[in-house]
């Protein structure tokens, strides 16, 4: 990394947005809470959103059925902590997290599986071609909830924190809720993960060439189908864990959570820029913090907000904060 | 600007050992032709663009393929790196029938490919883009150091550019590095589209330089060119294309000395 030749702008936006509404809110305590909140709610969505990105940059396929991933992993996670409440009741953290772990584990197997099943059947068949892309990935989300709902039933399901996570620190008059800063740590830790992958292994560089110039990739002797599979399948498997932290974000979990949840990762993939894992970083973090700001601010244009965001940085970088070359 | 690091430009004079190698060993006799195309056709969508090319391309050689913009050269190229798959014909390499292998196949029977636009990772480095040409290196420490030298001296920029953005370099330097790419490992076939497009006279004296040592490494080169003194200072043999079929086969010398035959084909003298 050359770090003179960093593109720093899009990396001061995060900043610039949480200090610029410190004025409009008041209270330096509840701008930490809101500030917090915002990064733990798009460090989850960057978890989410990472493997969508890729997926898009890779192989130019449009997975609208990404959030399948997300409410399987959650619904996974309720079946999982639901056979351990003697540890997820524990007031200790360790023992909280002996649940909380394996139960990410499982709902990241889960929708992998689901998802090489998904890439072979589903999105296989129509590579190249957007409409059907677009359709057929539809489809199988709603597949996806029909199945959830067959297994789970169709009900709102209590997803509750565990004991030991809940309630909250104190920074003088500002609470922070324990939860959401462990949001922000495994946040963390996935983008570390991503990127050092990509940033120092053989097959991180295959990934990164191959959203750029697929062709040359496969001129230079790489098969690239077997690369996209495994990025896909990956990209599930994150879904499925960030469907584990959202539904513990927002302690239920209803099939249709996907669905929701799908419209703000789109959102942060395109003010990232397809393709991009920094891009999408920087996207989910606004995307956060804006949906806190204006929740407590203005709650009726909440909804709004995150458009007018994607709308704003469109008409600074049309093609997003980080562009990937030759896309 | 950091440049490459450990890389003595005391060793890079000398010359690194054979190229290639899986062809060379191949059953078949070493004067038959690396590379040949009978009958081709490719169509692009609805549109037909190859009727029925005969190219055969020598060992060890420098094979020109010379024609007017829009002849199918680069459809010639592309066809037999399995980049667009011929509807009719054959494609054979070393003897073996390559014309349904997929590209990455191709590639891995020591085929390196630069097309028309480089195909430079703009996004990535130097050294990133040259990790990832060599096939067999998981780190840039992996690739041959005696080979990463020679290719060092054949082009500075390689070496003086290697932690920057490819992206960055400019248009002769990104030329410079796609044809470095190509040979970072040893290869038997080597296609080139148009490397002399938009360089300075002195980067084509480099790349000719650059292409001249592969050739006397025993590399078979394919170049597609329209600078007719590059051709005429590399080629060994010729082809020249035009509306989709190869017109006229043979030695360059000839094509050289005849202007009559250059008019009639090219509609330029050399």
């Amino acid at each position: 990394m050359n770090w003179r030749e960093l593109d720093w702008k899009p990396l001061a936006l995060v900043p610039v947005l949480a200090l610029a509404v410190l004025p409009f809110i008041g209270s330096p305590s509840t701008w930490l809470t809101l500030t917090v909140a915002g990064l733990a709610m798009g460090m989850i969505i960057f978890i989410i959103a990472s493997g969508l990105t890729l997926v898009f940059g890779l192989m130019d396929v449009l997975n609208f059925g990404h959030g399948v991933f997300i409410a399987l992993g959650a619904f996974v996670a309720v079946s999982v902590l639901g056979g351990m409440s003697d540890w997820t009741g524990s007031q200790e953290l360790w023992r909280n997290l002996v649940a909380v772990i394996p139960a990410m584990v499982v709902a990241m197997l889960v929708a992998g599986a689901v998802g090489l099943a998904f890439e072979r059947f589903i999105v296989r068949p129509v590579y190249g071609q957007h409409l059907k892309q677009i359709l057929i990935t539809m489809g199988g989300m709603i597949i996806g909830e029909e199945i959830i709902k067959m297994v789970w039933g169709p009900a709102q399901i209590p997803l509750p924190l565990p004991a030991g996570m809940q309630g909250s620190l104190f920074i003088g008059d500002a609470a922070i809720e324990k939860y959401r800063l462990i949001a922000v740590i495994v946040g963390l830790l996935v983008f570390g993960l991503l990127a050092w992958t990509l940033a120092r292994t053989k097959v991180g560089l295959l990934i990164r060439a191959g959203v750029q110039d697929r062709e040359m990739v496969e001129s230079l002797g790489y098969r690239i189908r077997r690369l996209f599979v495994g990025v896909f399948v990956a990209g599930s498997a994150l879904a499925g864990l960030g469907g584990v932290m959202w539904g513990l974000y927002q302690q239920s979990v209803i099939p249709q959570m996907g669905a929701h949840v799908n419209v703000l990762i789109f959102i942060v993939i395109i003010i990232g820029g397809l393709g991009s894992t920094g891009g999408a970083l920087i996207g989910a973090l606004l995307v956060g913090l804006m949906a806190n700001y204006t929740g407590f601010l203005v709650p009726k244009v909440a909804l709004f907000s995150n458009i007018a965001l994607m709308v704003a940085v469109l008409l600074w970088r049309p093609q997003g904060v980080y562009a990937v070359t030759s896309r | 600007m950091s440049a490459a690091p450990g890389r003595s430009q005391a060793s890079a004079h000398r010359s690194p050992q054979g190229e290639g190698t899986s062809m060379n060993a191949a059953n078949t006799p070493s004067t038959a032709p690396l590379l040949e195309l009978s009958g081709v056709h490719t169509h692009i969508a609805a549109y037909h663009i190859l009727h029925g090319v005969n190219l055969t391309v020598p060992r060890a050689e420098v094979t020109m393929l010379l024609g007017r913009n829009g002849a199918g050269k680069t459809t010639t190229l592309r066809t037999i790196m399995g980049l667009w798959r011929a509807s009719q014909g054959t494609v054979r390499l070393a003897g073996q029938d390559i014309t349904r292998l997929a590209t990455p196949q191709i590639a891995g029977l020591g085929v390196a490919y630069v097309p028309e636009n480089m195909g430079i990772f703009a996004d990535l480095t130097v050294k990133e883009n040259m990790v990832l040409a060599a096939r067999s290196a998981r780190t840039a420490a992996h690739i041959d150091g005696e080979r990463l030298a020679w290719i060092f001296q054949l082009f500075p920029a390689v070496e003086k550019f290697w932690n920057h953005p490819a992206g960055k370099l400019s248009g002769g330097q990104k030329q410079m590095l796609a044809v470095a790419r190509a040979i970072v490992e040893p290869r038997d076939l080597l296609i080139v589209d148009e490397p002399s497009k938009g360089l300075a006279p002195a980067i084509i004296n480099n790349m000719i330089d650059a292409f001249d040592q592969l050739k006397q490494r025993g590399v078979t080169i394919l170049l597609v060119e329209q600078n007719i003194n590059f051709a005429k200072r590399l080629g060994d043999s010729v082809a020249v294309m035009d509306n989709g079929v190869v017109v006229h086969a043979g030695r360059m010398a000839a094509l050289a000395k005849d202007e009559a035959l250059q008019q009639s084909l090219l509609g330029l003298a050399l």
